[in-house]
């Protein structure tokens, strides 16, 4: 089969050989072992592996608060967006800048800083035990490391639409008798609301397979609040490479499902901007 | 995420609008939001920097001095050394083909480019302990020739460069798609090799898109903590990065040990974020100077059509 190609420049050959090459060898190579081993199982073994009460018990803890971690991150999200672009305070863009931290700090060091925060002596986690309000080493802990993790995402995809808004609109919207917040809610929100499911989506998607940031704030404990990671490492470290599979499987089709939704979103976004 | 420098270029500034927000909403909104982003990052980050100094300075130079955690430093600079430059040469590669042809096949390829960030760091781990570990595929001809991967240095490398391997790839596609390939049509029609093109005009060209992906991938690849932690098997002073080094520390109820750690990979985080910023100034006010020479350039529709009128 020859390859249609559309451009004049050198190197098409070289370059194609040497991506597809590297990206068989990293990446498509390991993930299709362990798509094997996955499927090497046998059904029945498979299934009950992936569905014992423990395995259910941490895909609830994980998609709960993946999910609770992405809607806070999703209101928030676009207020941050907003704020960054339609106003000047001083340190605006230190801020805009810090906003990208969650991505460039190791994830262990972001764990061990918020669990010292928001442990019971932290300077956060003291004003809340106060309250009543326990965060570290409980589910509301692994929703608080999953929303660290996920301030970039919407931030990041709404940013670039609300800078693009034209400012007629929302004039034209005023003269025609609407108020601030009938201007926001009916012209400035759906033009955003593409961008910021898009960010929702990578947020969750980033959140489910999240390690680092929340073995220290959860604490770990097996029903309660063990994320779906945590029993992967833990059943490696028991030498049961089956389950781990099995599990790991599971959380594969998963991201595999988001990233599949993220594109289909990406597309709406487009359309919606053309 | 994909584009971050250009599509922040585009337009950093700001239109007045004759509609706004009263000044009660406007610093409402602000406070709220940085609020928000006070509890989740301001806070962890004076943290890290407050505990690590908690005890003084000479505790903390002890720690970052400790025999442990020098061993650990050593071992995440060579992992850096050596996944970094591979997934540059592929980034650009990989750029080159995506930014530059037109062919069967090339969205499937940007999808599983961008695999990686989709796949949990454990899992990352896990596939290669099931390829190379003792009951692996390659296991036991491995253990044959007595070569080991996992639970070694090879296998932190592999991990750690399977993850931080889309970074590079991602930044330069946007980049290099945002510029177009008209400089490089043009060298070629005047004679250049590829090599030349790829050199001299297209590099130069992607010169700050290139710097921070690669900062990016080399903060990435120092820090990334549940791949490694998967095939390290935190053999103290021989298999432990720094991430690692930093959770034995915190388990040992050494907190200014591991927060000084920590403040080391805190402050490349901060370094990053600054080239970050740096990249997209340059980038925006390059294009801010590209427009206006263009303005300048132009010749208005009405002069044109009085020129054609004055020809005879």
């Amino acid at each position: 089969m020859r390859l249609k190609t559309r451009g004049v420049l050198p190197g098409f050959g070289l370059s194609l050989g040497y991506t597809v090459f590297y990206v068989g060898l990293l990446v498509l190579l390991p993930l299709s072992a362990m798509i094997i081993k996955a499927s090497s199982l046998g059904p029945s073994e498979f299934w009950s592996k992936v569905t014992d009460d423990r395995a259910l018990a941490a895909y609830k803890l994980s998609f709960g608060s993946a999910f609770a971690g992405s809607l806070l991150n999703a209101v928030f999200g676009v207020l941050v967006a907003w704020v960054l672009v339609r106003y000047r305070f001083p340190g605006r863009s230190i801020v805009d800048a810090l906003v990208d931290l969650p991505f460039a700090l190791p994830t262990a060091v972001a764990g061990i800083a918020l669990t010292t925060v928001y442990a019971e002596h932290g300077i956060i986690g003291e004003q809340l035990a106060k309250i009543g309000v326990k965060v570290a080493f409980t589910p509301l802990g692994v929703t608080m490391a999953l929303t660290f993790i996920g301030i970039p995402f919407v931030v990041r995809t709404v940013q670039p639409v609300l800078e693009e808004i034209d400012p007629d609109v929302e004039e034209a919207a005023a003269v025609l008798g609407a108020s601030r917040f009938q201007t926001f809610r009916r012209v400035i929100f759906p033009a955003l609301l593409p961008a910021t499911l898009t960010g929702f989506a990578l947020a969750f998607a980033r959140s489910l397979g999240e390690y680092g940031s929340v073995v220290f704030i959860s604490g770990n404990m097996p029903m309660r609040t063990e994320i779906t990671p945590l029993l992967i490492v833990t059943k490696l470290e028991q030498y049961d490479y089956a389950g781990a599979t099995a599990i790991a499987a599971v959380m594969l089709m998963a991201s595999f499902g988001m990233l599949l939704l993220v594109n289909l979103l990406e597309r709406w976004a487009r359309r919606a901007e053309a | 995420m994909s584009g971050i420098v250009t599509q922040r270029a585009k337009s950093a500034q700001r239109r007045d609008t004759q509609v706004g927000e009263s000044m009660l909403v406007r610093v409402l909104l602000i406070t709220v939001a940085l609020g928000f982003l006070g509890l989740f990052l301001i806070a962890p980050i004076a943290t890290i920097f407050s505990a690590a100094f908690s005890k003084g300075v000479e505790p903390y130079w002890t720690a970052l001095t400790q025999d442990d955690t020098v061993s650990a430093i050593w071992l995440t600079l060579l992992t850096a050394g050596i996944s970094v430059p591979l997934n540059v040469v592929f980034g650009i590669a990989a750029a080159w083909l995506i930014s530059k042809y037109d062919f069967w096949g090339k969205s499937i390829l940007v999808t599983v480019v961008d695999l990686p960030f989709s796949v949990s760091p454990v899992i990352s781990g896990l596939i290669f302990v099931l390829l190379f570990g003792a009951r692996g595929w390659f296991g036991p001809l491995l253990s044959d020739h007595d070569i080991k991967i996992i639970f070694a240095v090879p296998g932190i490398v592999m991990a750690t460069t399977f993850v931080t391997f889309p970074l590079v790839a991602r930044e330069l596609i946007a980049v290099m798609q945002a510029q177009g390939s008209d400089e490089e049509e043009a060298a070629l029609t005047l004679g250049a090799s590829g090599l030349q093109i790829l050199l001299r005009i297209t590099l130069p060209k992607v010169r700050w898109g290139l710097l921070y992906g690669v900062i990016l991938c080399n903060a990435r690849a120092m820090g990334e903590f549940g791949a490694v932690s998967v095939v390290s098997g935190h053999i103290r002073g021989l298999t432990n990065t720094l991430p690692l080094q930093v959770e034995i520390l915190y388990n040992e109820y050494n907190f200014v040990g591991a927060f000084a750690v920590s403040s080391l990979l805190c402050a490349l985080a901060l370094v990053t974020l600054c080239v970050k910023k740096v990249a997209e100034w340059s980038v925006s006010s390059r294009q801010a100077k590209r427009d206006a020479s263009a303005r300048a350039l132009a010749v208005p529709a009405s002069a044109t059509v009085n020129l054609q009128g004055m020809i005879p």
